[in-house]
């Protein structure tokens, strides 16, 4: 039964039917989007999952590297060994459109030409764990930028996905049975006046006939002879 | 051109300063939150953060979730792995499917 009260004219089924054909055309092409959408997303997140472990388990090893880099030597050198980093890192971001979604592209570059230029100290005083942990962290950084990549569109789509869903599930479930609730009630109360209208016609024209010709008298006086 | 930001405790970070990524040295909640805060509106496309202080600022990080910039990206720090980079991922999932069926059972 319609929840909202609707009039029940023609124009407003024409309306009502018009909304239907709009929402039914509107529902399949979201639940085609979202699934499209559930199909990269699915793609994308293993390659996150992937990605993070391994970063993570780089990151573990470049940390052992440190802790071991950081005994061998005394804190005050290891700080002024990484207080004037040589290199730098910049990104250039591009913008990728994946089912509508835009998700950034990172596109990193180094300051120095030489990408290994990693080393901002002078190797006299630093023990070559150091370097091996410097190392370490460096050959992770490729991976991590991909991660950043990687992760922020999952987060992007995953929002844009339960976005598609909740509509999906709107039309679906309120507003296309809502407008084929609307047509049933607008084309029966419809049909109703219609009869309404016919029965009061019959009605109408009995009484003048009757009117008329006094069936009814001249009835009761066949009886009466 | 954008730049790369790390936060978290000292120890946790100082070594990507060789790599060229900018290192934000944070010592409690509060001046990581301001970090934060100023990075995120400032010239850093992706910011590394520790999972220890991230967990202490996951309300400011949900955030910057839904924005095209910046990414911020937890690493684990110094003092071990608590899983939650990973539970960030099956967020994710749990988002977009409505339950984790992916990554459920490891």
């Amino acid at each position: 039964m319609a929840s909202t009260q609707v009039n029940p004219t023609r124009m407003e089924l024409s309306r009502q039917k018009k909304k239907l054909v709009t929402a039914t055309k509107g529902h399949k092409l979201l639940k085609d989007k979202r699934d499209e959408l559930m199909r990269q997303f699915l793609d994308l997140v293993r390659e996150n999952m992937a990605l993070r472990e391994r970063v993570e388990a780089g990151i573990r090893e470049a940390n052992k590297n440190f802790v071991v880099a950081k005994a061998g030597m005394s804190e005050e050198t290891l700080h002024t060994a990484m207080m004037a980093p040589k290199q730098g890192v910049y990104l250039e971001t591009g913008k990728k459109n994946i089912m509508s979604v835009d998700i950034p592209v990172f596109e990193y570059k180094t300051r120095t030409a030489d990408e290994n230029d990693i080393y901002s100290y002078g190797f006299a005083f630093t023990s070559s764990d150091l370097d091996d942990a410097v190392k370490s962290l460096a050959d992770i950084l490729p991976d991590m930028l991909k991660l950043a990549e990687t992760e922020k569109a999952c987060q992007l789509m995953s929002a844009e996905i339960e976005k598609t869903r909740r509509r999906v599930n709107a039309l679906e479930h309120v507003i296309i049975p809502r407008a084929q609730a609307n047509i049933k009630y607008i084309t029966m109360k419809l049909d109703e006046n219609e009869r309404s209208t016919q029965i009061r016609l019959m009605k109408v024209k009995d009484m003048m006939l009757e009117e008329a010709h006094h069936y009814k008298e001249r009835q009761a006086a066949a009886v009466v002879e | 051109m954008y730049k790369i930001a790390v936060i978290g405790a000292y120890d946790s970070i100082y070594g990507f300063a060789a790599l060229g990524l900018d290192t934000f040295p944070v010592s409690d909640v509060q001046e990581g939150e301001d970090t934060l805060k100023t990075l995120a509106s400032g010239e850093y496309a992706v910011i590394y953060i520790t999972e220890a202080l991230a967990a202490e600022l996951a309300h400011e990080i949900s955030k910057y979730r839904e924005q095209v910039l910046p990414a911020i990206i937890q690493i684990p720090g110094v003092s071990g792995n608590t899983g939650a980079g990973v539970a960030g991922v099956k967020k994710s999932v749990e988002q977009a499917v409505g339950s984790d069926i992916i990554f459920s059972n490891n």
